[in-house]
């Protein structure tokens, strides 16, 4: 028989969601993740990879977590499917909910559902699971944000977790406040780059190169078109008013879309738009392009070798940018030193790999174009797409979507001129969402680095010289490649003073995806060179790690490699002593592990870093404003995107403190270019700083303004109670009720605006200025075991010290630590990205929850006087150190020096095996 | 629209098959992966709702393991040591979402040199029943698989059980796997041993070592040297470089030709090392 019931009965599938019982009828063989979705519009349960590898699309199917991905939809025929809709209870959250809440376990909250999912999975079977148990559970989601310290403590607290009460008027600042738009992340309610589409989008598919480099014809477009119902238009490189974009004012040298010659795998060739159906079934062999394949430039090397063919013909030697810091002789220092220390180091592409693929649509009004896309950027797209566009930029509406993970990755546009010159070309809402293939090929990546350095020192350990030249892969286009360029020789010499430096960076274009900015622009790779150099030179004189860096730490007072005089907020020394009582400790552990003898072999290293806040020796300006309307609504307009580092909330915590009014009375405004300010891109780790500085002014602005109409006197107390304002002072109470005051400011009465644009001054030749106006500063140590049979390796420990002026929220702070060193940790024993072979999250591998070591945050907080209550910024430095800890504990484990990072086993036993004795 | 077939007996099944070209969908996880960014247009069958074929048995003189028998179905089962290893894989198979749907069977008939499921199962000279409209036949899984995505199956037959024989004295048996990070990671080596031991002596060894071919192999050479020995934690010391000399690994990004040999032989002796320590 041929089962002909089967078919008939598996177009219509019943099943209950989330307690409810639900009909879908359509293709049975859909994913379950499309249909909960799509045709449910539960758009909690999130895709990352459609491949099973990340876990975001979590659901429990009869009470066990599956991947709704991998789950066609006729095989929940008849079953009960709960979703991140369903964990709470007609607005109640659980109590897993509310511990991850307290915690601060959800950062940007795109991993979150599934996390939550494979939590209550456990929870159901085991309530009190220990933190291996957890460990195991959630082993299959992925997150790239907090290092999964905080969601394992949320879940073994499941039981404890209460309401923490919010802090009072004043005393928001340093209290470990939850996150102030934590909720709908929780909820599932939270509306990501691919979450709001409207029902009638038209879909954008972009066509990629298959090859690095090739010139390639495209035939008849419109025909095809017109041979394919459903496709409206199939969009090509004239379309596109001013085809070109990137990161400077004056490198505009990425095409929108391809203009008859590719410069990488991936790169967009032809966009389709038509409904979804029609673009996702058009077949590749189908569309009317024809590659000749070119020889591509691949790798530093080649890129740099006399007579290399050129990637942009414009770009004589394929350089990008060669970029110096120059202070005193170097070369001739070296000959007084009594140690020197040489070596050359070796990184490959990183990529981002946050869970939220690249996302957004657009729609045209009238003669304005708006634009729904998950962002870190919203001005600058604004301004990117006026060009592109050749419109005004009042013509262009950038309204950010959350943000599932950046990293430096969304600063770069992605979907944002392909619907934007669809939608405006069509007169209808287009969308776009990149495949996670499509994301990895597309996207901007760390930049591969060779690096040779030579360091040097006195006999008492005091440096005197550091050399150093920095070679980067860039890519087939600039992006942020002449910020690594400039960035990395200046914290090239590492957080110390040295009185000799001589310090390039140079980046090379070749026939890969564009290099961009990875937290740290470059520095984590220079930071794994000069940390090398530290542990060598300290080795070379007997003396111990630690006290190595302590004796050439940077202290205020002190000159940089760019001449700059740290005046204040210079904590590494801090930093170190902190580490010392757990350096000791790690150190006799080890020996005491070392001791019998065997495979397994334990080691402790250090890692210090020093991170410039904020853009390089440029102009980065951010304005906030905070609104106060006749109804007593009290908002921030915050142009700054929250992109799960916490901004929102350690904004309204510096805003509620200025003003003097709780945060919980403030609503907020995020990153919508026709509401807010300019606050700049989120990056360089310059929101707490930059944008905090403005908020606090204008958090004081708006409270100087009450206070007059008020009439009550600097130090009064604030309250707003509906539309009234109360002022307690000496002279008693005053009040003044808010609806008198006519709207004045679209819904406001009152405004305060602040802008602060933090002082620096340009490089001159020799590279000496004032680049930064402030620097944050860090130590950690790692611990780790390696296994010398195999060349692996497992970081036991980490504990980091971090300099960064004033935690505005602990919370906040400590997951953008853990979160780094997840990320420093990948950079250094997996991560490692090869165009057309890793193209997804199981070929390309971020550690998991099972990778993480126990994580130890110690917060310094040496202040820093611009900045608002003494903040500096901590979103880079997080990652910096790990790498370099990482190595040394590696070395001082097995007694080799590994060079090329990450540290894979087949690396790390090829160099152990020349040691073996046995 | 594409044909959806969901039977819910195996005859239905394999009639269907005899009928027309289907592509057979069971837990899923290795079908939806290799189909990202593409339409799904092919006939399928999907053998998730036959009931019978989820079940674990036996008889006198086998262990009989469904097809649509899912790695968790796996864990929860009560069987004896002699399955730990299998186990052990199990345990490793990605992460809970994926050993909660995906099935031993898909994982042997998916036939990647990297499945987990197979060097335990080789270790276990485990049989596959295959099925067609007419015939029930089995055949040794280390017959069964030929290459890199490939098998013996014919597009009208479906795998529909895994054989495994009781062995004749008390086993014990163990899977290592050897990859990047610790979950959701491809194995760049692994390594399955049963031990059949009677009064302290290895009676019966079965070494299977994986991701080093295209196919996981046992290690014959290796297994003969083990009979008779004593089984104590010098077990590993047996295992020479010369046992995995049949081996042809690959270089790629997860590591070297070289590496895999070496730790694959490194694996190997850990094992045996450890399955000898079980006093
Ligand atoms: C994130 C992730 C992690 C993974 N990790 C691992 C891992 O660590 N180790 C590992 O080995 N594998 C791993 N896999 C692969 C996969 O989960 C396993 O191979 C799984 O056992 C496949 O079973 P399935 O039921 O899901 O197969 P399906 O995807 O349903 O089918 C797989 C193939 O087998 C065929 N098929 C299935 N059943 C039969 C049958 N009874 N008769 C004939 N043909 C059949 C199908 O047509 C298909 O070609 C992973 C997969 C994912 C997505
Ligand atoms: S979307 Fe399903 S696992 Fe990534
Ligand atoms: S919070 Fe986990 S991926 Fe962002």
């Amino acid at each position: 028989m041929n089962a002909p019931r089967a078919q008939v009965d598996a177009q219509t599938v019943r099943f209950v969601v989330n307690g409810v019982a639900r009909e879908y009828s359509g293709s049975p063989a859909k994913r379950l993740a499309d249909v909960l979705r799509d045709d449910l519009g539960l758009t909690g349960t999130k895709i990352g990879c459609n491949a099973g590898d990340c876990g975001a699309c979590t659901v429990l199917i009869d009470g066990r977590q599956v991947c709704s991905c991998l789950t066609a939809v006729a095989q929940v025929g008849g079953r009960s499917v709960t979703t991140v809709e369903g964990l709470s209870d007609a607005g109640t959250l659980s109590g897993l909910q509310r511990a991850f809440h307290q915690h601060g376990a959800a950062q940007c909250g795109i991993c979150t559902p599934g996390m939550l999912i494979a939590a209550a999975d456990l929870l159901s079977r085991n309530a009190r699971p220990n933190a291996e148990e957890v460990k195991d559970a959630l082993g299959g989601v992925l997150c790239r944000c907090t290092g999964y310290q905080k969601i394992i403590e949320a879940i073994l607290d499941v039981a404890c977790a209460e309401q923490a009460p919010l802090p009072t008027a004043g005393a928001a600042v340093g209290a470990r406040v939850p996150k102030v738009d934590g909720i709908a992340k929780l909820t599932g309610e939270e509306r990501y780059g691919a979450d709001g589409i409207p029902a009638d989008a038209l879909w954008l598919r972009v066509v990629r190169s298959p090859h690095h480099h090739a010139a390639f014809e495209v035939g008849d477009l419109a025909a095809f078109a017109a041979a394919h119902p459903g496709i409206e238009r199939v969009l090509c490189a004239r379309d596109v008013p001013s085809n070109g974009f990137g990161i400077y004012p004056h490198i505009k040298d990425q095409p929108v879309l391809a203009d008859g010659l590719v410069r990488f795998r991936g790169e967009a060739v032809l966009a389709l738009v038509g409904t979804r159906d029609a673009v996702e079934s058009v077949g590749v062999a189908e569309l009317p392009i024809r590659y000749r394949k070119l020889p591509p430039v691949m790798g530093i090397a080649a890129a740099a070798a006399p007579g290399a063919p050129l990637v942009q013909a414009d770009k004589p030697g394929n350089l990008l940018l060669d970029g110096w810091v120059r202070k005193g002789d170097a070369a001739a220092a070296f000959a007084g030193c009594a140690a020197v220390a040489e070596a050359a180091f070796e990184t490959g592409f990183v990529e981002h790999a946050y869970i939220e693929p690249e996302a957004g649509w657009a729609r045209r009004i009238g003669d304005r174009l708006e634009i729904h896309v998950t962002t870190q950027t919203p001005y600058m797209d604004r301004d990117e797409m006026a060009l592109v566009m050749k419109l005004a930029r009042e013509q262009i509406r950038i309204v950010p979507t959350a943000c599932g993970g950046g990293f430096g990755g969304k600063l770069d546009l992605s979907v944002q001129p392909l619907v934007g010159v669809a939608a405006w070309l069509l007169d209808q809402p287009v969308a776009c969402v990149y495949t996670r293939p499509e994301s990895m090929a597309a996207s901007t990546k760390r930049h591969p680095s060779r690096i040779r350095i030579k360091s040097g020192c006195d006999a008492k350990g005091r440096l005197l010289a550091v050399e150093t030249e920095a070679d980067f892969d860039t890519g087939a286009y600039a992006s942020w490649g002449p910020t690594v360029a400039t960035r990395v020789p200046i914290h090239a010499s590492g957080p110390y003073f040295v009185p000799h430096v001589s310090a390039r960076g140079r980046a090379f274009f070749t026939h890969c995806h564009p290099s961009g900015a990875f937290r740290g622009f470059g520095v984590p790779q220079g930071a794994i060179a000069h940390e090398a150099m530290m542990d060598e030179l300290a080795d070379k004189l007997g003396m111990d790690r630690l006290a190595f860096r302590r004796i050439n730490a940077l202290k205020a007072g002190d000159a940089t490699a760019t001449g700059q005089v740290l005046a204040h907020s210079a904590g590494l020394v801090q930093c170190l002593d902190a580490l010392q009582p757990h350096w000791d400790a790690a150190l006799a552990a080890c020996a005491a592990f070392n001791k019998s003898s065997g495979a397994r072999r334990r080691g402790v290293g250090i890692g210090c870093m020093w991170y410039g806040i904020g853009n390089t020796a440029l102009s980065n300006p951010s304005t906030m404003r905070i609104g106060l309307s006749s109804k007593g609504v009290l908002t921030l307009y915050n142009g700054a995107v929250d992109i799960g580092q916490g901004s929102n909330t350690i904004l309204t915590q510096i805003a509620a403190d200025a003003l003097g009014l709780p945060l919980q009375q403030f609503n907020i405004v995020m990153g919508d270019t026709d509401l807010t300010a300019d606050a700049g891109k989120t990056s360089a780790s310059r929101q707490t700083f930059v944008s905090g500085k403005a908020v606090e002014l204008a958090g004081r602005d708006l409270r100087a303004k009450l206070l007059s109409l008020l009439e009550a006197s600097a130090d009064a107390a604030l309250r707003l109670e509906g539309s009234v304002v109360k002022a307690t002072d000496a002279q008693g109470e005053h009040q003044y009720d808010l609806a008198w005051l006519p709207s004045r400011h679209g819904t406001d009465a009152l405004r305060g605006e602040g802008t602060f644009d933090p002082p620096t001054s340009p490089q001159d030749a020799n590279g000496q200025g004032v680049p930064y106006a402030t620097y944050a500063f860090a130590a950690q140590l790692a611990l780790v075991e390696v296994d010398c049979d195999f060349g692996t390796v497992k970081v036991l420990d980490i504990v980091a010290a971090h300099d960064v002026g004033k935690a505005i929220n602990p919370i906040q702070v400590e997951g953008q630590i853990q979160g780094g060193i997840m990320q420093g940790l990948g950079l250094a024993l997996m991560e490692e990205y090869h165009p057309g072979r890793t193209e997804n999250l199981h070929d390309y591998l971020i550690p998991t929850i099972g990778d993480m070591p126990s994580m130890k945050c110690i917060l310094i907080e040496d202040p820093e006087p611009l900045g608002p209550s003494g903040a500096k910024g901590v979103g880079e430095p997080g990652l910096i150190p790990t790498a370099p800890a990482i190595l040394g504990a590696i070395h001082h484990a097995t007694g080799v020096r590994m060079r090329q990072v990450p540290v894979l086993p087949h690396r790390l036993r090829a160099a152990l095996k020349p040691t073996e004795t046995r | 629209m594409a044909a959806y077939l969901r039977p819910t007996s195996q005859s239905e099944a394999v009639a269907a098959l005899a009928q027309r070209n289907l592509t057979i969908l069971a837990g899923g996880t290795d079908f939806y992966p290799s189909r990202v960014g593409q339409p799904l247009t092919e006939d399928i069958l999907d053998i998730s709702a036959i009931a019978a074929l989820r079940e674990i048995g036996e008889d006198a003189g086998h262990w009989r393991i469904g097809a649509t028998t899912t790695w968790s179905d796996l864990l929860s089962a009560r069987l004896p040591p002699l399955f730990d290893g299998l186990k052990l894989a199990a345990r490793e198979i990605g992460g809970v979402q994926i050993q909660n749907a995906g099935t031993i069977a898909g994982n042997l008939c998916n036939a990647s040199p990297a499945a987990d499921g197979v060097p335990p199962l080789l270790a276990l000279d485990a049989r596959v029943e295959i099925a067609d409209a007419k015939n029930i036949t089995n055949v040794a899984l280390a017959e069964f698989i030929l290459g890199n995505r490939k098998t013996l199956l014919r597009p009208d037959q479906l795998l529909t059980a895994i054989l495994i024989p009781k062995p004749e004295h008390a086993a014990r048996s163990r899977f290592v796997k050897l990859g990047a990070r610790k979950y959701l990671v491809v194995s760049i080596v692994m390594v399955a041993a049963t031990l059949e031991v009677d009064a302290g002596r290895v009676r019966g060894a079965r070494v299977a070592l994986g991701a080093a071919s295209a196919v996981a192999q046992r290690l014959p050479l290796l297994e003969t040297a083990l009979i008779g020995q004593a089984c104590d934690a010098t077990l590993g010391d047996h295992a020479k470089a010369d046992h995995l000399a049949a081996l042809a690994p690959i270089d790629d990004v997860r590591a070297s030709r070289e590496y895999r040999l070496d730790a694959g032989l490194a694996l190997v002796r850990r094992v045996l090392k450890e399955l000898g320590e079980v006093a």
